[in-house]
């Protein structure tokens, strides 16, 4: 082995001059922390409404979001970012759809990107919250509407403030899929963390510095988030209940 | 309005059907070495040896902490470079497919070792005990009492990570192995007819993975009845 081992490289000037290597990783690092986070408040939003309608005494309603819950976790994540990125806007009305390939190209790439990262996390946060509510004893619905709450009523002021403190931990790990999913995106040009490790390969010809140091943000990132979180957990931990004081 | 030919389809489907073939031929290598390799982990991880418990929290945390897709180009870009390196390969030689094939398994093996884990400790300490008691050896307890217990209460869960596992197959597509979902594109891409191609190919996922979540629930039922 004689490799030459290069860690200066990046704060060597990138080929185009304006910007060091360094600043290649940094801008992939926010872009994938602003679309893993803004992908996350869709998730969140719709995760916890789709979660809430299966668990209603409707049949149309639980039905409805069933299929909207299954179709999302039963196609694979790069299959529906593919359809979002290069199908949907064929299939708009043309106006909408000429309008948004006439778009700054970052703005296509993230606007799908984040779209579809939030709808396929928000499956699986949904089955979360419903799970989260299911697991309250049945008595708390039944003491809510027995003291003349209407059911909009004891969602909202009983079983969802538990439901949602119960279901922190798993959602934990959803936060955490949501950053690592984000590499995906790097597959249609958006340039995030992943995609950015790969240009550096490219362009520095340094592939081990480039890779570890990729990854190395990757495992930062997770450690940071889950000590944002352990805190949380903490926080919202409901005594009496598994793992509460 | 946009006008649907669906007509590339039919002639490419023995290309399609290639493809699937080598997604599943991933999906159970990458099953039997998760399972196979993370029962290892997961013994490694909840043995008394140190060094041992040690590498296998090191390993099985920091293949979940990195996408799958940064796996894939490690062993894609990286890992066959180092090999030729290493061993002076021929310049001809063309690791790259099997490189990403073993990292593949290898980050599956390390979800499966999780699960594997959880399912070594939901069998009550009373039995490990009782084994020892009875003059059995580790290796033994563990083959004939502990695992095939945990095996099966586990076996939903692990038909569960099969189903995300061929669902992550797609994305080999990184590293240019021609799966299912890479030869519905290429056509696609060929034909001028990528939307019909990618709405086909996810029909064919959802149908695929839908109908053995379905089948994983029942079986589910019929032993853990609620």
């Amino acid at each position: 082995m004689n490799y030459q081992w290069n860690w200066h490289v990046f704060l060597q000037p990138t080929a185009s001059g304006d910007d060091v290597y360094l600043g290649w990783m940094l801008s992939g690092l926010q872009m994938t922390v602003m679309l893993s986070l803004s992908a996350w408040v869709i998730a969140l939003l719709l995760g916890a409404l789709m979660g809430v309608l299966r668990t209603v005494p409707n049949k149309l309603l639980s039905g409805l979001a069933t299929a909207y819950v299954e179709l999302f976790r039963n196609i694979p994540l790069l299959v529906q970012l593919f359809i979002w990125y290069f199908v949907l806007p064929e299939l708009l009305p043309e106006a909408i759809g000429n309008a948004f390939k006439q778009s700054n190209p970052v703005f296509q790439q993230f606007l799908a990107a984040m779209v579809c990262l939030g709808l396929f996390t928000s499956a699986r946060v949904a089955e979360q919250v419903r799970s989260g509510i299911n697991s309250l004893p049945r008595g708390q619905k039944n003491a809510g509407l027995a003291l003349g709450l209407t059911l909009p009523q004891t969602y909202r002021f009983v079983m969802l403030p538990m439901a949602f403190r119960l279901i922190v931990p798993p959602l934990t790990s959803e936060f955490l899929n949501i950053f690592k999913n984000s590499a995906v995106c790097s597959t249609i040009g958006l340039l995030e963390l992943a995609a950015q490790g790969r240009q550096l390969v490219d362009y520095t010809a340094q592939p081990y510095e480039s890779f570890i140091a990729v990854t190395v943000a990757y495992v930062a990132i997770n450690v940071i988030v889950m000590t944002l979180m352990k805190k949380m957990e903490d926080k919202v931990r409901v005594p009496g209940y598994m793992g509460g004081k | 309005m946009y006008e649907f030919d669906w007509s590339s389809i039919p002639g490419a489907l023995p290309f399609l059907w290639d493809g699937m073939k080598i997604s599943l031929e991933i999906t159970l290598l990458s099953v039997v070495v998760g399972i196979v390799w993370g029962t290892l982990l997961a013994m490694m991880r909840l043995s008394s040896i140190k060094p041992l418990s040690l590498f296998a929290a090191g390993y099985v945390n920091l293949f979940r902490a990195v996408p799958l897709v940064m796996v894939l180009l490690w062993f894609f870009l990286i890992v066959p470079k180092f090999i030729e390196q290493l061993f002076n390969l021929p310049p001809g030689t063309d690791l790259r497919l099997t490189s990403a094939m073993i990292g593949f398994a290898l980050f599956e093996s390390a979800y499966y070792s999780e699960i594997i884990r959880a399912g070594i400790q939901s069998v009550p300490k009373g039995q490990m005990a009782a084994c020892q008691a009875l003059g059995m050896n580790y290796t033994q307890s563990m083959r004939l009492v502990i695992l095939p217990q945990a095996f099966r209460n586990m076996i939903p869960l692990l038909l569960t990570q099969a189903i995300i596992l061929f669902q992550d197959t797609s994305l080999v597509y990184v590293s240019a192995l021609a799966d299912f979902f890479g030869a519905a594109y290429k056509v696609g891409d060929r034909d001028g007819r990528l939307v019909e191609m990618l709405l086909f190919a996810g029909a064919v996922y959802f149908v695929l993975c839908f109908a053995a979540s379905t089948l994983v629930k029942r079986l589910q039922k019929k032993y853990h009845p609620a």
